[in-house]
């Protein structure tokens, strides 16, 4: 089945001009195309017609990369339920339908372009703790000489899958982006490896957070749902309760 | 006399590694302060070596067009990660790892460096774990294995179907404790747009911050490229859309010899093509060959009709199946390598008996395994003859804990239950096993100038067995090049900063913007994209899985023509100093457009059928690769003159000292 | 130096879960002891001056109930002013009731509403009070005739059928305050656990649900009694 759509889409040359949403027509569209793919025929037509293509990050295109972004008639990575925008299929969609596509939106993560943001800001949360202090020697001792629970190891795999493509934060109505560091630190919370800096890493990556200008968690748990890959609010719970007890004994 | 040296080290290839790691040049760590370098591309092999080296003390500087290194396209890679750490007590050893892998590139890689990689291994996994990885774990707390195609071992280690993802952020968590050190200077939405070469040596690179556009020049005493694979030259792939070989054809523009470009990998499990607005392909992991039974029908007509969608694969009973692969290799059966894997499944659907309304399309089915897993589990549950339904039900949930992550994509993408009807695959062009040309200390012909990864072209010769891609970038990265560049770096403590004013900064600066507005103010007719599926065809058509003389005289002529029409005609709108991801393609692909013909050129000159490169004259009767070890066991290694038609070809002989040439049997 | 606990995202969010904790015991107390209104009008009486004349309750528990209030108030002012500025760009299409619920959304307004009732709650009862027994220094809890005045103090309140309306009002605000309220604290601690979690959230809405109706049923009593009379 072939749909035409109408597309209003957030246009910004850079990230000093102001944007306005523009509209577009797109004709024929498959229901087996993934989203971006009908954004790369929005752009060739764009391209024919001596137009700017619209500019949108994308990478792997299979939901790995965390690349892709792009608020979509009013959520995250579009009406899909865990999914990127890049394995969003247009069968979600009806013929004749208007669809809004925007940017993720927070002062964190301004906007570089069209639809383009930039997120360097999580990196540097990921900066500030986000790893275990070994050196790469490879001369640690055995793998299999650290014994992991099997449901620990597989919590810090589900807390790990995250893909910092920060749809979280877009979707968060405080711009919150507790899910991304509650990921990250649960992961290593869960394992052996991690304890040494336990404390250190919850509090650093918390103050360099609270520094990027993100906002609060209100427990709303809208990120859960967005989330691509169903990171749990069970983490933000261990995150502050991680947090509440490196702090309290904290000497700094 | 050939150019080439590869430095493999004297003695007993299971000693050379350890013998040489004694005798290098090693720099002091104070020294190392004072010198800079350059990684270009953050993927595992890119991501380990800045980690590592900035450990030691160099100042890295690290480049990469995502905008965060966490997202290069290692992270793709779902199945796992080989070592031989023989956990599972099924006989596996360095030495099998090594004979496997150089079995599995079909004797057309360097016997020293693959037995190195096979050795260090092990550390991978120690490393990885100490890093945080959550790699699969067992019920008593120890690491659990998978086995991969190609291997009659379990030596997989795994992270649910995300093996790379956590890899790479394990790099990348090494990374940023350098980062938060300030060894690391990262340079992210920034691509590489030439080489800088000073006095024969590598010493810096030109990079266009994408953002801005601003070109900008970077200097160090060695530059590493880790830019990953070309196999987007056939514009369909299970590379990202942004994966390209620019890095290293510039390199090689500049010097650096390229080797078999004809080595490709096409995966035997992806998902088939579902029309001409098809952007990418995506792979299924190789994984689910252990528990899937891949067929056609037997039947042309049962074919027909499944193509028309008049019959559903369920309809078709059990003895007018075909189980080509267990039929053909019974011993390894759905196991068998990706290449043979690969090029039964286009036998069968060129014959005819494909299963989509394509035709290019073979099954992939896990209703045996449903069934078996259903049936022990309802054994260890202690339910007495359980029925057909409540076996199925528990089958279900085994291969959902299993594949659960991968079924869902499949679902999401094909919008099919593949827990109830069989998966439909594809092979689509996965991995490069050619690259730049390096030596043993993974140096390319250009002195300073390093290449690791998959942008190389060392360890897997003809054929790359599945779960060795991750090994190999993180060998390189963590445990190889950080001990052989300090074999160059030696004698360089003292030179002091590399000056980016000099003539040959000035030099490569110009050229590069020369082309960047030769393309802005080309105002053609066609897109780029245009240009790039139409290579792709090419290369899919006549360079792809199975090749003739024919095929590749014809391919290189339109090849030229294609290119020529690009210059031409190319239209990149917009402008040269903001962000412009059609300029990006547009130099991505004018380099795709020369590499291309090289690798039609190499598959020319390959007068034999080895692992990834099948050229239909050269086969046995029942259709199997027919390897010529007596005039093709080297390593064509390509010196860029000016036209990829013109490239001369430098041999480096393969020779096996440990191993003796054997045919590649999988039966 | 490093960030200091109430200055931080995380810290902030504990302390709003503590003193909203401890505003929901207050609020159950208040509710048992309000239902010894309909109970027993002496009860009622008994317990209100013991509440309103020990020193321990006047002199300390009512100074931490003051600050939690006003604690709970700014803190979550505090936050959602600066919530507010995370994102200067609104989206132009937002869907928030596909991913959240609208009492999870709005505890500013449903948190507003209770506090403009509080206001006048404030006025009808513990200002009066506060003039009657500190001002004016009668501490003795009796009306002119003699008798504790607690409980016809009370049922006079619910006589104006507009202030009774007021009243269910807020506590329906109230209600959906705390239907998010109750079991956002316990994650904001820490406390989320697969099997104990589920169990929390039905404890949380049974108490959203009927606390403030309990109050609405007891507001709803007394007005049925006067108007009978």
């Amino acid at each position: 089945m072939n749909m035409n759509l109408t597309l209003k889409v957030w246009r910004q040359k850079n990230a000093q001009d102001k944007g306005k949403m523009v509209e577009y027509k797109v004709t024929n569209i498959s229901d087996h195309m993934s989203f971006l793919e009908m954004l790369d025929v929005l752009n060739e037509d764009l391209v024919n017609k001596n137009e700017e293509p619209v500019a949108f990050d994308h990478d792997c295109r299979e939901g790995i990369c965390g690349m892709c972004s792009l608020h979509i008639n009013g959520e995250a990575h579009g009406p899909d339920r865990g999914v990127t925008t890049c394995q969003l299929h247009m069968r979600m969609f009806k013929d004749g339908q208007t669809i809004y596509i925007e940017p993720w939106r927070a002062k964190a993560l301004p906007v570089i372009k069209d639809l383009i943001v930039d997120r360097s800001a999580l990196e540097r949360i990921q900066h500030a703790g986000g790893y275990i202090s070994v050196n790469t020697s490879g001369n640690t001792q055995d793998a299999n000489a650290i014994l992991i629970r099997k449901s620990d190891a597989d919590k810090a795999m589900d807390a790990a899958s995250c893909i910092g493509c920060g749809a979280c934060v877009a979707t968060c109505k405080n711009s919150s982006a507790m899910l991304f560091v509650a990921a990250k630190v649960s992961q290593f919370s869960y394992l052996p490896q991690g304890q040494i800096e336990r404390k250190e890493r919850v509090m650093n990556m918390v103050e360099q957070m609270d520094k990027e200008g993100f906002g609060n968690c209100t427990n709303t748990g809208a990120c859960e749902v967005e989330c691509p890959k169903g990171i749990s609010l069970e983490f933000i719970a261990r995150m502050n309760r991680e947090y509440f007890g490196a702090k309290i004994v904290s000497e700094k | 006399m050939s150019k080439l040296d590869s430095k493999i080290p004297e003695g007993p290839v299971a000693q050379k590694w350890t013998n040489y790691k004694n005798h290098i040049n090693l720099v002091n760590p104070a020294n190392k302060r004072n010198i800079d370098i350059i990684i270009v591309g953050t993927g595992l092999a890119g991501g380990s070596a800045a980690a590592t080296l900035a450990e030691q003390g160099y100042n890295v500087k690290t480049f990469c067009y995502q905008d965060s290194p966490r997202r290069a396209h290692s992270i793709a890679a779902q199945g796992g990660i080989n070592a031989a750490k023989n956990y599972m007590g099924d006989g596996d050893s360095t030495y099998r790892l090594f004979y496997d892998t150089v079995k599995g590139g079909d004797y057309r890689s360097r016997e020293a460096n693959v037995h190195r990689l096979a050795e260090v291994s092990a550390n991978i996994i120690d490393q990885c774990v100490a890093q945080g990885v959550p790699l699969a774990r067992d019920y008593g707390g120890l690491l659990d294995n998978r086995s991969f195609g190609g291997t009659l071992v379990s030596r997989t280690f795994y992270a649910k179907g995300q093996t790379g993802q956590q890899l790479l952020l394990g790099a990348y968590s090494a990374m940023n404790r350098q980062i938060a050190r300030g060894k690391i200077q990262m340079f992210n939405r920034h691509e590489m747009m030439d080489v800088v070469i000073v006095n024969g040596k590598a010493r810096g690179i030109i990079a266009r911050n994408m953002i801005t556009g601003e070109i900008e020049r970077h200097s160090a005493h060695a530059v590493v490229i880790a830019s990953g694979g070309y196999g987007n030259v056939y514009y369909l792939s299970t590379n990202a859309m942004g994966s390209n070989g620019s890095a290293a054809w510039k390199a090689h523009k500049k010097g650096a010899f390229f080797a078999n470009p004809c080595f490709t990998q096409i995966h035997p499990t992806c998902i088939p093509r579902s029309g001409d607005y098809q952007s990418k392909l995506t792979l299924m992991s190789e994984s689910l060959r252990n528990d899937g039974r891949i067929w056609v029908p037997k039947k042309i007509e049962d074919a027909k009709a499944i193509q028309q969608g008049k019959l559903k694969p369920i309809q078709i009973a059990e003895e007018d199946r075909d189980y080509y692969l267990e039929r053909r290799y019974p011993s390894f059966g759905n196991l068998a390598p990706r290449d043979i894997s690969s090029r039964a499944a286009k036998e069968r659907c060129d014959a005819g008996y494909g299963v989509n309304a394509t035709g290019e399309a073979v099954y992939l089915d896990f209703a045996t395994a449903i069934n078996r897993y259903g049936k022990e589990k309802a054994l260890i549950l202690g339910i007495q003859s359980p029925t057909k339904e409540k076996i199925i039900e528990l089958g279900e949930k085994v291969i959902e804990e299993k594949y659960g992550n991968l079924f869902q994509m499949y679902e999401k993408i094909v919008d099919q239950n593949p827990y109830k009807t069989p998966m439909m695959i594809y092979p689509a062009t996965h991995y490069t096993m050619g690259g730049l040309w390096v030596d043993y200390n993974l140096m390319t012909t250009v002195p300073g100038l390093y290449c690791i990864g998959e942008a190389n072209f060392s360890d897997h010769g003809a054929n790359r067995l599945g779960a060795s891609a991750l090994m190999q970038g993180l060998a390189d990265g963590y445990f190889v090049l950080p001990y052989t560049i300090g074999d160059y770096l030696a004698p360089d403590i003292k030179t002091g900063p590399i000056p980016t004013n000099s003539t040959e900064f000035d030099e490569a600066e110009k050229a590069i913007k020369e082309k960047l507005t030769f393309f802005i103010n080309n105002k053609g007719e066609h897109s780029v994209d245009y240009y790039h599926k139409k290579l792709g065809k090419i290369m899919w058509d006549k360079v792809g899985m199975g090749r003739t003389v024919k095929s590749l005289e014809e391919a290189i002529v339109e090849i030229q023509q294609v290119r020529d029409e690009f210059w031409k005609n190319v239209k990149v709108p917009g402008q040269m100093n903001e962000l412009n991801p059609e300029l990006e393609k547009a130099t991505r692909v004018a380099d795709f457009m020369e590499l291309a013909e090289l690798f039609a050129k190499d598959a020319l000159n390959r007068n034999e059928s080895c692992g990834g490169h099948f050229r239909e004259d050269f086969q046995t009767e029942d259709g199997e690769a027919l390897r010529d070890d007596v005039n093709y066991a080297y390593v064509a290694a390509w010196e860029y003159t000016g036209k990829p038609s013109e490239a001369i070809l430098h041999k480096e002989e393969l020779k096996f000292e440990e191993l003796e040439f054997k045919t590649r049997s999988y039966k | 130096m490093s960030q200091g606990f109430s200055k931080s995202s995380v810290g902030r969010k504990i302390l709003m879960a503590l003193s909203g904790f401890f505003l929901l015991l207050f609020l159950f107390q208040h509710f048992l002891i309000n239902s010894l209104s309909v109970i027993s009008a002496d009860a009622f009486n008994e317990v209100s001056f013991f509440m309103g004349t020990n020193p321990l309750i006047q002199y300390l528990i009512q100074p931490i109930l003051l600050f939690g209030i006003i604690f709970h108030l700014i803190m979550g002012i505090t936050l959602e002013l600066k919530n507010k500025s995370t994102r200067p760009i609104p989206y132009a299409m937002n869907k928030p009731s596909e991913n959240a619920s609208w009492m999870s959304r709005n505890m500013v307004i449903t948190g507003i509403m209770v506090l403009l009732f509080l206001g006048l709650h404030f006025y009808d009862f513990w200002i009066p009070e506060i003039k009657t027994k500190f001002i004016e220094g009668n501490m003795s809890g009796l009306n002119e005739s003699g008798e504790l005045r607690f409980h016809e103090e009370l049922l006079h309140k619910f006589t104006d059928p507009i202030r009774v309306g007021l009243y269910i009002l807020s506590f329906v605000f109230l209600s959906l305050h705390l239907l998010h309220g109750f079991q956002s604290a316990f994650q904001s601690v820490g406390f989320n656990h697969r099997k104990y979690t589920p169990i929390i959230k039905k404890l949380g809405n049974l108490y959203a649900i009927f606390i403030p109706l309990g109050f609405i049923l007891i507001a709803l009593f007394h007005f049925h009694v006067k108007i009978r009379f």
